[in-house]
Formats: structure tokens, sequence, C-alpha cells
């Protein structure tokens, strides 16, 4: 029995309401809500004494009223938002508090592909979502993909036919625009990628004012055979923003992702990236990047599953860390027995810029094959001496040679995102935020 | 040009330079020889600036200014240079790039106008066609991935599109063959001048064949134990620095024992 006193008796009162707004739906959507709500309901959110969740409470999100974020109407909110540069030279599908925007965004039927709100798309019957989604993001394995699928209306659908190349990524931008009252929005995402289709798609979340909010997102990619996907994501949600993002990857045979994430904004951020690699041949590459400062807070917590042979896995996060800010990486592999030849690889490497801040950064392997190759490495360091002495020898202020070794680090990983525009826009970010920026703006 | 007055010098607490005096004049080239571990590249660093260095006793003159004074951009914009006996690499910052921050940076503390893109890529061309470099470097990360010879052509690269006054060079010879050290001195050779001075550290005599001094010094336990002309380094070539030490061994004995007899 649900009480007042119940600590996620918001959370069930929460979707009571919100349940009572929708018109009917479908059956099956019905059914996942409730055995989502209940699993939920059921464990309730983690504590640090869940190994998983060793270093990143979140225990404000219990004692927080979040109600869910309404309409956003009030127009000039619109026009903030109609302003804002969305462009990296392609569609656009904008959600604005989880809901379709029809009006922010662009979208142009190309040839066979499937772009819109997961509403209506929901609304039409259409039988593959009842196939689709919520089949990889398990809501009995983690607590906020359960509260997501319980919260599931409306969202982001794409699907890109059998050998479809799209010419141009598409951009879903995630906007919360917290009122007054904690709000939470649970935007979720369903990518299809058929055999032998290739795309790129940027997820973005940002938020537009710094009331509190809880952006709990879940992201579910399901790539087919022989098929190829870029994603990345970049968090940049305001320091008022708690962001729990699951990006659930599944992987068929001679698949190749890249799923690149990178965090700028957001007061408590954590992102859990799962991927599976379910046939053979498969190329998985897990990219991060996190530059934080004052008091945020930002976990990666990865999860490689290999579970068919002969494929590879690589896991690079980079993070710059000032302030009394603190990263949390934890990059488990899991190689199954029968996932034979599989190559897996992990890094994570942190520049420290201020002695306060922190970071905690966890390997774990589980190997139950015995032909396999799987190595991980971290590093916790400051800005190298030598290097900067060499820059200054050369005639550059410290404070510029300082800078052009952050960016240099940072800027590793940016140069692995592949569309122009939007790598050019983060690099661009990435000097601003340093001392001397526009000394380096050249460099990009 | 410089002048050094009995500098001593020591990292954590240990002293590695005990009294050096030297003098370089402008239109000069010194080689400060000596073997391993006496201080040679103390001193190269030392007038370059690495502060991990403590000068506990001395001081460096440049040009008539106390170069302690100085920041190591300071002194870089001063027109001092120093080539590293170790490269460091750093990934993600081109080398030209790089250079050209560097190069601006310095006019722009001279008062000199900056140079664009293009003045700026005419000038490395040109320069790195001098040192036999293949121009794809440029575009590459600095230092990153490049072998230890690539690596001491383009200190000497970068030397030649600076321009210092006073140009340092920290063991340049180690790793190249002689090919490539041909070139090195080719490149070093152009740049002398009556307004430039260069100072050339290294253990072996064998660039001094192709950079010809006009000075030689021997700093052996932290001190100039000898100075002469080119023809010292020859006869460090034959003799090796044994010799030296056996001098110095009687030296030092011979100090002992009068500090006992004065104790």
């Amino acid at each position: 029995m649900i009480t007042a006193t119940e600590p996620n008796y918001s959370f069930a009162a929460a979707l009571a309401e919100f349940e009572s707004r929708l018109d009917g739906g479908r059956p099956w959507l019905r059914e996942l809500r409730q055995a989502a709500l209940a699993r939920f309901l059921e464990r309730g959110f983690p504590t640090t004494r869940d190994e998983d969740w060793r270093f990143t409470n979140v225990s404000v999100l219990q004692r927080t009223p979040f109600r869910p974020a309404g309409v956003c109407d009030s127009p000039a909110q619109r026009a903030t938002l109609l302003a804002l540069p969305w462009d990296v030279g392609g569609e656009q599908l904008i959600l604005v508090n989880g809901r379709y925007a029809p009006d922010l965004s662009t979208l142009s039927a190309e040839n066979g592909v499937r772009c819109g709100s997961l509403a209506s798309a929901l609304a039409t019957g259409d039988g593959e979502l009842e196939d689709h989604l919520a089949q990889y993001a398990d809501y009995m394995d983690c607590s906020f993909v359960a509260l997501n699928t319980a919260f599931i209306a409306d969202g982001a659908y794409v699907r890109i036919p059998r050998r479809h190349v799209a010419e141009r990524p598409l951009h879903i931008v995630h906007i919360s625009v917290p009122g007054e009252a904690p709000s939470m929005v649970h935007p979720r995402t369903l990518v299809l990628v058929d055999d032998e289709a290739q795309a790129s798609i940027v997820e973005s979340y940002i938020s537009l004012g710094e009331g509190t909010s809880f952006t709990n997102a879940v992201t579910e990619l399901v790539v087919g055979e022989r098929a190829q996907l870029r994603h990345y994501k970049l968090a940049r949600e305001a320091l008022g923003t708690y962001h729990i993002g699951t990006v659930q990857i599944h992987q068929k045979r001679d698949s190749e992702v890249l799923s690149h994430c990178i965090t700028l904004g957001g007061g408590l951020v954590r992102h859990n990236i799962n991927s599976v690699l379910a046939g053979a041949g498969g190329h998985c590459r897990l990219l991060g990047l996190y530059l934080v400062g004052g008091d945020q807070h930002v976990d990666n917590h990865l999860r490689v599953e290999h579970v068919a042979p002969h494929c590879d896995s690589r896991e690079v996060f980079k993070g710059i860390l000032e302030g009394r800010a603190r990263a949390v990486f934890t990059g488990r592999i899991v190689v199954h027995r029968g996932a034979q030849q599989t190559d897996a690889k992990q890094t994570n490497k942190n520049l420290m810029l201020s002695g306060e801040a922190q970071v905690d950064s966890k390997p774990q392997l589980e190997i139950h094959a015995d032909d396999v190759k799987c190595t991980h490495g971290a590093t916790i360091g400051q800005i190298d001496r030598d290097a900067l002495f060499y820059l200054r020898s050369r005639g550059l202020s410290e404070a510029a040679a300082r800078s052009l070794l952050v960016y240099a680090f940072a800027s590793e990983s940016l140069a692995q995102v592949e569309i122009e525009s939007l790598r050019r826009r983060l690099q661009r970010e990435l000097a601003d935020r340093l001392p001397q920026g526009e000394f380096l703006e050249a460099l990009s | 040009m410089l002048v050094i007055e009995n500098l001593h010098v020591a990292v954590d607490g240990q002293e590695i330079l005990k009294g050096v005096d030297l003098m370089v004049g402008a239109g000069e080239v010194h080689s400060i020889m000596g073997p391993n571990g006496s201080g040679k590249s103390t001193l190269a660093q030392v007038i370059a600036g690495r502060d991990t260095y403590q000068i506990t006793a001395g001081r460096i003159l440049y040009r008539g200014r106390d170069l302690t004074e100085l920041s190591p951009e300071e002194r870089a914009c001063e027109g001092i240079f120093m080539a590293f006996q170790y490269p460091v690499e750093i990934p993600g910052v081109s080398t030209s790039y790089f250079l050209r921050s560097a190069l601006n940076a310095q006019r722009k503390y001279r008062g000199l106008e900056e140079v664009d893109a293009l003045d700026f890529l005419t000038l490395v061309k040109e320069r790195i066609r001098l040192l036999g470099m293949d121009e794809r470097l440029l575009n590459r990360a600095l230092n990153e991935g490049f072998s230890g010879g690539e690596k001491k052509r383009n200190e000497i690269f970068q030397l030649a599109v600076l321009e210092p006054r006073l140009a340092i060079l920290d063991e340049t010879d180690s790793g190249l063959d002689i090919d490539a050290l041909k070139v090195v001195a080719d490149g070093v050779n152009r740049l002398r001048s009556p307004e430039r001075a260069l100072v050339v550290v290294t253990h072996y005599q064998r660039l001094l064949n192709y950079i010809v001094p006009d000075y030689v010094h021997v700093l052996a336990g932290g001190r100039i134990v000898r100075s002469g002309g080119k023809e010292l380094a020859l006869e460090l070539e034959q003799r090796g620095y044994g010799w030296l030490s056996d001098e110095q061994a009687i030296e030092a004995v011979a100090g002992q024992a009068a500090a006992e007899r004065a104790g």
C-alpha cells in the first residue's frame, strides 16, 4: 500500500496524474508502464550502498518533490528557443519538456526514413514499436530506466530503412524548461538503424533557466547487420539540473557504432552507457569527454557486453576537472562464454586543474572466454611541467601555455567528432571556457 | 652578451653547479663539453629558466640584465632559445600552430606586428626545406610520434624560424646519424652572425667538426675545469675525459688535505 510517507509516493502520484491525462493509449503500452512503475516502486532509488552507485549519491532525487514538467507555451520562451542555433548541418527534431515541438523542428522526409514524435508513432499503432520500444533498456535492471519507462508518452522515434545512407546528421534536441517548482522530464528516444543502413545522430540535452529539474533520459539504439551509426550525446544543462541518462546500444553482426558522450553542463550527471555486441564481427567505440568545475559531479558508467565472438570494443573517456568537481568512471567489460577473439580496450584519463577536484576511476573486467584480448588503463594527473616549460621556453605566457595544454588534452577527444560544424562549435566553446581562449580560436 | 659569474645551482638540495664562470660575446660560438652528470644540461636549462633548479649563489647576466628576474617566456622574448635534449611530445597541438603562436608572442613582446597565416606559411616552408624535413610534419601534433632524429631536427627548425640572439643547443647531436647531423649543423651555421651567439652543449666532439666553435670549455664536477680553443675538443676526443678527472681528483685530494690541515 502506498501511503503519504512512502518516499516514492510523489512519483506514483505523479504517474497516476500523468496517466489520467493520457487518452487511453495502447494496452501493451499501458501494461509496460504499469510493470515499469511496479518495478520502480519495488526497487526505489539506488543508494551509495549499491556498488554501481557507490560514488554517486542520488538521495536528493528522492527528497525533492519533482512534478512532471508542464507544457512550455510562454511565447517569450518559445521565441528564445526559436532563436537558439541548433543547426549541425542536418534536420532538427526538437522536444520541449519531453514533447515534440513541430514549430521548432525542421524535418523533411528522406526516402523511407521515419523521424518524428514518438507519441504520434504510438498513436498510429505501429507494430514495430511494440517489438522494439523498451526491449533493450531493461527496466528490471535499473530504477531510472523503470521510472522513464513508466512515464513513456512522447519522445523521438527514428528508423533508417535497410541500405539507406543518411546524408546529413539528425539533431535531436531535448530542452527542459524548469518552472518555479522542481520539475522532471523523462525523454525517450528510440533509433532503429536497419541492416546496411548508415546514420549520424546528435542528441543534445539543454535547459532554459536555472530552476531545479530532473532529466531522466533513456535512448535505445538498435543497429542492424553491417549497419553503421554515429551517435553524439551532448549534456549541457544548467547547474540546477540532475541528469540521469541511459544509452542502450544493441549491435547485430558486423555493425559499427560510435557513441560519443560529451558533458559540459548539469549539476549532477550520470551516464549509463551500455552496449551489447550481440552479433559476430561488431565494432563498438564509446568515447567521452567531461569538462566540469565548481561543485559539478559527473559519473560515466559503462558496460560493454561481448556476447558474440570476433567483436572489438574501445572505450576512451577523458576528463578535465576544476574547482571541487568530482568525476566517476566505471568501465565494465563482460566477455561472455563463447565470445572468443574479443578485443576490448578501455582508457580513462583525467586532468586535474585543482587540488580539490576528485576522481574515482574503476575498470572492471569480467571474462568467461579464454581467447580474448582485454586491456584497461586509467591516469589521473596534473598539467605536465615539462610540457609547460617547453611551451614557455618558446615565448608563450604561462596562462597561454596552460590553456593550450588543456585544450590539446580535450581536443584529442573532440577531433573524433566527425560532423565538422559540431566539432568546430565544440572546439570554440572549449576555447571560450579557457583563459586566453581567443588565442586558441585559430587552432580549431 | 651572456655573463655567468660564480653560478651555484642546486636541485632538491643537491648542488650540481659549483661555481661556474663563463662569458659569451656576440658572434661567438662556445662549446660546453663534459662527461655525463657534469652539469652541462643543468647549465643550459638554468639559462632557459627551468624552475626546478635553484640558483643558490652567483648570477647570470644577459645583455646586462639579471636573468633570474625573467620568466622563461620573457627570456624567449628577449631572444634566448634552448634546443631541448628531450623535446616534449604535445599531442593535440600542431607544430605549425604552436610555432606561429610562439613567433607572434615574441613579436608582440618586441612591439612588432603579428605575422599572418600566409606569410608564416611562406617562412616555415622555406626553413623546413633547409632542414630537409617533410612539410607534413608541420600539420602533425608537436613531436608526437616523431623519431628521435625528427625531434632534434624540429628543435633546429624552430630555432631557424624564431631566430634568437642567443641559442643554446643541449645535446642536439645525440640520436642523430651522420647525415642528419650535417643537415642540422648546416641549419645552425646558416644562423651564425656577428649579432648572434651560440652555446653548444655536447658530450662528443663529433658535432664540433661541423659547427666549429671559437671556444671550448670542459665542465666536470659542476665547474669549468678547462677552457681553450677548438683544439681542446680534439684533445678530449683523443684522450677522453678520464685525464681531466685524474687531474681533478688530485686537486680534490690536495684541497681536502689542505682543509684538514687548516682544521
